[in-house]
């Protein structure tokens, strides 16, 4: 079938959706909406159009990035206005419907927005959200839009014209020149010049080559490569096919973590219906050009997040990184053949950049950083979510205007990036452009683009312990200064939060630091220090309070807080007496309770137990004992 | 159980490179890789028995003892972990009375970690059999795991 | 002739065969660079981070990988070496077992190499954590013992038995922290497909794999194996007239270094009170110590009796195949049958 004809029967399908009599519901039901309960809304849903009779279209849609407001519904009346609502629950639905869709008036108390930039009275545009408003949706355009599982909605908005112009009539060089012009880097963290790898495998001599996107998202804070693959998986396909072609290869592989079901689910759907439209396979649109993809599920070790591991995972082997030097994987990966190796958000940008032109793509950046980037915005945040924003955007911008800064008045103290292999940043450091380069100036790096958003109850130290402790499990133990130096730092600061540092302790960590960056065999052991480094660079202070004065200032650490019950604010209600796990409690009705400092284990059950209202159990910094009650 | 391997097998060729999705496979099946599992698959890939071992023990997914009938993961991501996991796993692990990675004796609940479930948003959180539970404080997971011992009876 | 390369270590020129990589070379003209992982016999593995040098106008590289190139400047000590190489070293010893004077690697053993060319701080190796760990000792097989406590996870014995072997028997399992050098599911090694060869205890750089009779010899004699026809090169450690260790040859174009379990371990029987040094000839329905004239001439004396088939010949794998050739030859030839079979064959 020519394109022309693929493109009008997807235009077609998706022109009458929009324009259908009937009302439409739109449901978000990414990994993130489900776990809010997104299938039973929408199962609610169903029920209560059933019972009215009402005939609907329903349609599931991928992560539009609003975690906070999942799950999270579009309601579009018969010839009525159209409304997001958030955080719907199952005993809304009936509300929803009879109000939305039987009587056509928004149920303004549940509603997030009207949608685009559609009026409704005592409604926000959807665009004038803060958490939009500021947003470039580019790598995101389809999520939480289209029906990811519909290969026709992806084309109706756009899809496939890229590849249709490559196979019909753009050369190899042509391809990848475009994709240097615009100065895509790789969006899986380094950096490097997509342009430049691209045109390096395709350079190497030889018959065979392979395509492989590494979807396999391990840095404990993100989550915009799953989002991506749940929400606009075409986009994906379609980018590794342009690849192949611009390559030279005819397989491809995408290396995805079995942690994501769902994102399987859909690439595995994705790639059967681009079979069937002729797009992906054998002679795809008659260009003469096979290119096939193979869904490779990782079963869970971040570092085969590094190129090297990640082959050698595909090939049925531990992900132990090859130490340099060694060759290029574009020169010498998958079974010995040059590999193009990019992450998900690279691949899913290309159909964009060569649709749209290099020009258009490279206007939005900063000098050397050229696009968006897509940060999974988390923490101690007002809103949380899945972002996209220009390269070159601050911190503060982000934090603040878009993530609508700290709730409960609490006070920002540090944003990490990147993951285990990133850095905190202070709040000096906030105007810092976000992009490759400048935060890596910083002692952050982008990384995969997971920001966590830390407040004045977060502990550095204990943040340092957290990421060591994961890189320490995440080690391939391979190389001894990244399996033993990890473990050495982790046990330091592990003794640090115990209230057994050592003062030797902070220039011992940076000096393993130090040799663990220099030394170790790959990515990982070389990244591994950093939150450490940085949180000793950008808060030493916190690190000499807990060695120094035994004491957490943010009331983490367990061995070095207490729990202490204001006699003033104490109501007796034995609630927290009731629930304290090891009877730490001392009281009785209308006797104000003391917890035994010798007994507490500190887990703050009392506290998270202890009624809102009262406010009576309080965490201090320090460690007392049974005398310091008396 | 035999059989059920050769169903597995008879859907691969026995190149090394199938050897992560038959060991997937297998245990998706069985629950865990049994001894016998990982005899049979490496004879079918021709790698040592060492080496499929090897192999399988490097990736968490992989076990090697039957894990509980419910699973509970409690998420270690670092969004859950600045707004409280580890108490939340704490409290878990006191009311099984096991630790990270252990299984009651009456093999009912086997607790893990996971490095993120990806549903930062809704920090703090764990999954019962793959169910999601958001926005976790010690007092929720107490009364999550009553209603949960209460159901099993 | 094979190409040659010159190029320098730490300002002396040095000539190595293209191909050798810096560590090689270096150690072929005495200049010690610190190693443990890699090994002459086997690919190279990179893991142990000990052998950094830098490489000027490159900066700071492992050099067991790193094929020497002309022109070449090689520094093996600058303070950024040492940065890395002395970390690397420390925590290699802070998880080390120190009871080095109870190990049987004692005075032989790499990282005691290591330790001393880096020249150990007490001060220093004070501040970092002992991380001993605490695993069962493997001594299930009769040869050699498997102590994990004391393995530094190089994969010597890996790649030997890969490698060399193509065996297997062992594998990296786990990761991190937790790897462990494992048979499946960590059994012990005596129920995995491990031949006993004992390549691996000969190339353990540390305490990790030492042999069960761990005593010293004070001279060595070389000799060839006398158990199969294929007649490898031995070395056999003698201690007082007995023996008490054997290696391999590797200078003998037959193994060239390589051993089995009966040329390594099975040397017992030199030393055993039980072993027969002289023919016995059964004399009045008990046998008696001979000489071997005696028991030549009296079995030539009745072959003449029993030629055709009422004759046959078992012939052993311990003689060479020449030696069998022969065997084979005087049986049909001389004794006029084909009952003749081998113990090989069984």
């Amino acid at each position: 079938m020519k394109f022309e004809e693929i493109a009008q029967t997807a235009k077609e399908e998706w022109d009458a959706l929009q324009a259908s009599a009937k009302p439409s519901i739109v449901v978000g039901t990414a990994t993130c909406g489900r776990a809010a309960g997104a299938m039973e809304v929408m199962e609610a849903l169903r029920n209560e159009l059933k019972e009215r009779e009402i005939e609907a279209n329903i349609m599931e849609t991928g992560c539009f990035g609003l975690c906070d407001a999942e799950p999270l519904i579009t309601i579009k009346g018969p010839g009525g206005p159209s409304v997001w609502y958030r955080n719907v629950t199952p005993e809304m639905a009936g509300k929803l419907v009879e109000e939305h869709i039987v009587k056509g008036s928004p149920v303004a108390e549940h509603a997030l927005g009207a949608a685009g930039d559609g009026q409704v009275d005592g409604l926000t545009a959807m665009s004038d959200l803060p958490m939009l408003k500021f947003q470039v949706r580019r790598i995101l355009f389809n999520c939480g839009v289209v029906d990811p599982s519909n290969i026709n909605h992806y084309i109706a908005t756009g899809g496939y014209q890229a590849l249709n112009k490559v196979v019909s009539g753009m050369s190899p060089e042509d391809i990848i020149d475009e994709i240097t012009r615009s100065g895509l880097r790789g969006l899986g963290g380094a950096g490097f010049p997509v342009g430049r790898k691209w045109d390096s495998c395709r350079r190497v001599p030889s018959d065979v080559r392979y395509v492989v996107c590494n979807a396999d998202e391990g840095d404990p804070g993100a989550f915009q490569d799953r989002s991506v693959l749940e929400g606009d998986p075409y986009s994906v396909v379609e980018g590794m096919t342009i690849a192949g072609y611009a390559i030279g290869a005819q397989k491809g592989y995408i290396y995805v973590r079995a942690e994501y079901p769902l994102a399987v689910e859909r690439l595995e759907n994705a790639t059967a219906q681009a079979k069937e439209k002729g797009l992906m396979g054998k002679n795809i649109l008659g260009s003469g050009f096979d290119f096939d993809l193979e869904i490779f599920q990782g079963a869970g070790a971040f570092v085969c997040g590094e190129s090297t591991a990640l082959v050698l995972s595909i090939e049925g082997k531990r992900g132990m990184p090859k130490p340099l030097p060694r060759p290029r994987t574009t020169e010498v990966g998958l079974w010995d053949m040059p590999t193009l190796l990019n992450n998900v958000k690279s691949y899913s940008i290309v159909p964009w950049i060569l649709t749209k032109g290099a020009d258009q793509f490279a206007s939005l950046g900063t000098e050397r950083c050229k696009g968006t980037a897509v940060f999974s915005l988390t923490g101690k945040m007002a809103n949380c979510g899945l972002i996209e924003v220009p390269m070159g955007t601050t911190l503060r911008q982000i934090i603040y205007d878009i993530g609508g800064g700290i709730p409960k008045g609490k006070a920002f103290k540090a944003v990490q990036t990147g993951g285990p292999s990133g850095g905190c940043l202070p709040a000096e450091l906030l105007d810092t452009q976000v992009d490759f380069d400048k935060l890596t100036a910083a002692g952050a790096i982008m990384g995969s683009g997971g920001m966590v958003v830390m407040d004045e109850d977060t502990c550095m130290v204990d943040v340092a312990r957290y990421f060591l402790d994961f890189t320490q499990k995440e080690s391939c133990g391979e190389c001894s200064l990244c399996r033993l130096g990890t473990l050495q730092m982790l046990q330091t600061l592990e003794a640090i939060v115990a209230g057994e540092g050592d003062p030797d302790d902070i220039d011992m960590l940076l000096e393993l630091g130090e040799a663990i960056k220099t030394g170790s065999i790959c990515g990982l052991g070389q990244s591994a220090p950093n939150p450490a480094l940085t949180t000793i660079r950008y808060f030493r202070h916190e690190y000499e309070a807990h060695i120094h004065e035994k004491k957490c200032p943010a009331r983490v650490c367990k061995d070095l807080i207490s729990y202490v019950i204001s006699a003033d604010k104490c109501k007796a209600c034995m609630i927290c007496l009731r629930e304290c796990p090891v009877d730490a409690i001392r009281g009785a009705k209308k006797e104000v309770h003391v917890i035994d400092q010798d007994k507490c284990i500190r887990c703050g059950v009392c506290m998270s137990v202890c009624p809102e209202r009262f406010g009576a159990v309080e965490c201090i910094p320090g460690r007392l004992t049974e005398a310091d009650n008396a | 159980m035999e059989d059920h391997l050769a169903e597995i097998l008879s859907t691969h060729t026995g190149r090394r490179s199938e050897l992560i999705p038959i060991l997937q496979e297998a245990q998706e099946k069985f629950g865990y890789l049994s001894d016998d599992v990982i005899a049979e698959v490496a004879e079918f890939t021709h790698v040592p028995e060492s080496t499929v071992f090897g192999v399988a023990s490097f990736y968490t997914q992989f076990r090697f003892v039957p894990q509980g009938r419910n699973l509970i993961s409690v998420c270690r991501g670092t969004a859950c972990h600045v707004r409280g996991a580890p108490m939340i796993l704490d409290e878990v692990s006191r009311q099984l009375s096991i630790e990270d990675g252990g299984t009651t004796p009456d093999l009912e609940y086997t607790l893990e970690t996971v490095a993120c479930i990806g549903c930062c948003a809704l920090a703090p959180c764990l999954t019962v059999n793959g169910k999601v539970e958001a926005k976790l404080n010690p007092k929720k997971v107490k009364d999550l795991l009553a209603k949960e011992k209460a159901n099993e009876v | 002739m094979l190409d040659e390369i010159k190029f320098a270590i730490d300002g002396t020129q040095i000539k190595a065969n293209k191909g050798d990589t810096i560590l090689k070379a270096a150690l072929k003209h005495g200049i010690y660079i610190p190693h443990l992982c890699d090994h002459p016999d086997l690919e190279p593995f990179g893991g142990c981070r000990l052998c950094m040098v830098e490489i000027k106008g490159k900066g700071l590289s492992i050099s067991c990988k790193v094929p020497v190139e002309e022109g070449l400047e090689i520094i093996t000590e600058s303070p950024e070496v040492n940065k890395v190489r002395r970390i690397a070293a420390e925590l290699l010893i802070a998880s080390h077992h120190v009871d080095c004077l109870e190990c049987a690697r004692n005075t032989d053993c790499k990282l005691q190499d290591v330790a001393s060319y880096i020249g150990i701080e007490e001060g220093r190796l004070k501040r970092l954590k002992r991380v001993i760990k605490d695993l069962p000792i493997d001594d299930s097989n009769p040869f050699f013992i498997r102590d994990l406590n004391k393995c530094v996870l190089c994969g010597i014995c890996i790649r030997t038995c890969g490698e060399i072997l193509n065996v297997g028997a062992i594998d990296f399992a786990f990761r991190g922290t937790g790897t462990l050098v494992a048979t499946v599911g960590g059994k012990p090694i005596l129920q995995s497909r491990c031949v006993s060869c004992g390549e691996c205890v000969a190339r353990c750089p540390v305490g990790a794999l030492v042999p069960k009779n761990a005593e010293r010899p004070t001279r060595e004699v070389s000799t060839v194996c006398t158990y199969c026809g294929v007649g490898c090169g031995i070395k056999l450690g003698v201690r007082g007239g007995r023996i008490v260790r054997v290696r391999g040859d590797v200078n003998s174009p037959a193994n060239r270094g390589n051993l089995c379990v009966k040329g390594r371990f099975g040397y017992d029987f030199v030393n055993h009170p039980d072993r027969l040094t002289s023919p016995l000839i059964k004399r009045n329905g008990a046998f008696v110590e001979a000489t071997f004239e005696e028991a030549l001439d009296l079995v030539a004396s009745k072959l003449t009796d029993y030629k055709g088939d009422q004759f046959a010949t078992f012939a052993s794998a311990r003689i060479t195949t020449e030696d069998n050739y022969v065997v084979q030859k005087f049986t049909r030839a001389v004794m006029g049958t084909n009952n003749l079979d081998h113990c090989a064959r069984l």
